[in-house]
């Protein structure tokens, strides 16, 4: 329960949760009972990849093809483990 | 919002059904002349607000009443809300939540079920005893698990039923909420009818907070517990809906939009009807809903308070309530000239000054009652003759 993401990782939207791309606020939401987070460009782009099949290696390949970076492992890690604890995704 | 801008969107939509309810709680914030009020809207009305709330950017809409199960059009309504892209909150009692109905509303997109656990009983001291709506809820909470609803039980506490927090906590525990909201009463409407009887004294509040923290340790994460503090017992406002027409829109049963579920209390402003004017018009440009946004409306103390941007001055309703002016500081708040009527009331609490009238409970009757006496927020009492004090309960049909 308590292990922390690594590369091999595949997370998952926390049940009870749901993302979606909102127009009228220009940004991802995460849904929950009788709540909202409005995310950040970074943290929805990184969870609209959390859909189970892919683990993080996956992921942060995508999003450093997508956004021409690198390096960015450490950074969806930390994101994955916070995110984890709020129960936005489980794995 | 500061007063300049152009708000946001209402992303909370609460839509408030239906007036009936089964139960007769003594703290519920339905308006006190709630049966003057029949008057439903159709499902098609309802349907029409969904969509043109959705447009603007609603995205959590609550299903609430009174009882929402009295609606037999609810599931008709959440499958139009899931398909429109909402989270689907279904707010109730449990009364009527049949296993044909809790299947079809799962089929319909339903995300959330919040299941409330209320006074219902005779003796508000039986609050967790095991009388039949007791076993009913309980049997309830086991449907919406098995379901694979998340849960998130509500409990009003109160001065009647606060030192039984622990026994709360453990029984949402054991059902498997994955919220528990102990949420101290406000007082409003019928809690406001009541408050002499409802208020907690400190010592209970803070027993109840210590108990609170003693679970969330041992929880460990497993439930979360939001312990809403009563605002009587501050020195400072609560930012009440979060700002005046900022996220939070609510359709009552004949389709009067209002900024909270009590402002139709307050006088000189008329508050729009869905029937009449369309969602973005009722957001953006309505009188009633452009009134007390930001800090613009506001009087001293508040226009001058650095901490005005913070709570907005906090409770409308509060402010006419306890002072007969709805663009008062609320008078929670230390540096409003009335706030020794909410230390009164505290220091009343702490007395347990002996109570003549009795406690209300919620009901058609008492509602027409109430209401053919043209009962006035803010007394501090109802205006209950002393000879005619009804019987405890009353028409419970």
């Amino acid at each position: 329960m308590s292990t922390a993401a690594n590369a091999d990782t595949c997370p998952v939207i926390g049940r009870g949760f749901r993302l979606q791309w909102e127009a009228a606020q220009d940004c991802h939401v995460l849904l929950y009972p009788e709540g909202m987070v409005k995310l950040n460009q970074s943290a929805g782009e990184i969870l609209k990849r959390c859909d189970g099949t892919r683990d993080v290696a996956g992921i942060v390949a995508d999003l450093e093809r997508t956004f021409a970076a690198s390096g960015l492992e450490k950074d969806v890690l930390a994101f994955l483990d916070m995110a984890r604890g709020q129960k936005w995704v489980q794995w | 919002m500061n007063g300049t801008g152009r708000p946001g969107p209402p992303l909370w939509l609460l839509a408030e059904l239906t007036y009936r309810c089964p139960l007769h709680c003594v703290f519920c914030y339905n308006p006190v002349d709630f049966a003057t009020r029949e008057d439903e809207m159709s499902t098609d009305d309802w349907l029409r607000v969904l969509r043109e709330a959705r447009a603007q950017g609603s995205v959590q809409c609550g299903f609430s009443g009174g009882e929402p199960m009295l609606r037999e059009d609810l599931e008709v309504l959440v499958a139009e809300a899931h398909r429109l892209g909402y989270y689907t909150n279904l707010l109730t009692s449990g009364v009527g939540l049949t296993e044909t109905r809790i299947a079809a509303l799962k089929d319909a997109g339903l995300d959330h079920i919040q299941l409330s656990f209320q006074d219902s009983t005779r003796e508000v001291n039986d609050f967790l005893s095991h009388t039949r709506t007791f076993e009913l809820k309980e049997k309830v909470a086991a449907m919406i698990k098995a379901h694979g609803y998340p849960m998130v039980m509500n409990v009003v506490i109160h001065r009647l039923n606060i030192d039984h927090v622990d026994r709360i906590i453990g029984m949402a525990d054991t059902v498997g909420a994955e919220y528990l909201e102990l949420a101290n009463s406000q007082y409003y409407s019928w809690a406001e009818v009541n408050r002499e009887h409802l208020l907690p004294t400190r010592a209970q509040i803070a027993r109840a907070e210590a108990v609170t923290a003693r679970w969330r340790e041992r929880l460990d994460g497993r439930m979360r517990i939001f312990f809403v503090v009563p605002d009587y017992h501050e020195n400072r406002p609560k930012r009440c809906m979060n700002g005046w027409g900022n996220v939070f829109l609510t359709i009552t049963p004949d389709g009067t939009a209002l900024p909270c579920h009590t402002a139709r209390m307050l006088p000189g402003l008329a508050f729009p009807n869905v029937r009449d004017m369309s969602v973005h018009d009722i957001w953006y440009e309505s009188e009633g809903f452009n009134r007390y946004r930001g800090t613009g409306w506001m009087k001293e103390p508040c226009a001058s308070c650095d901490e005005r941007e913070k709570d907005l001055g906090g409770c409308r309703c509060q402010a006419y309530m306890l002072t007969q002016d709805p663009a008062a500081a609320d008078p929670v708040c230390a540096k409003s000239p009335h706030h020794q009527r909410v230390a009164d009331a505290v220091a009343r609490a702490e007395s347990g000054a002996a109570n003549e009238q009795p406690l209300i409970f919620r009901g058609p009757a008492e509602s027409r009652r109430l209401a053919g006496q043209d009962y006035a927020p803010g007394r501090s009492s109802p205006p209950v003759p002393a000879a005619e004090n009804p019987p405890k309960v009353t028409d419970r049909s």
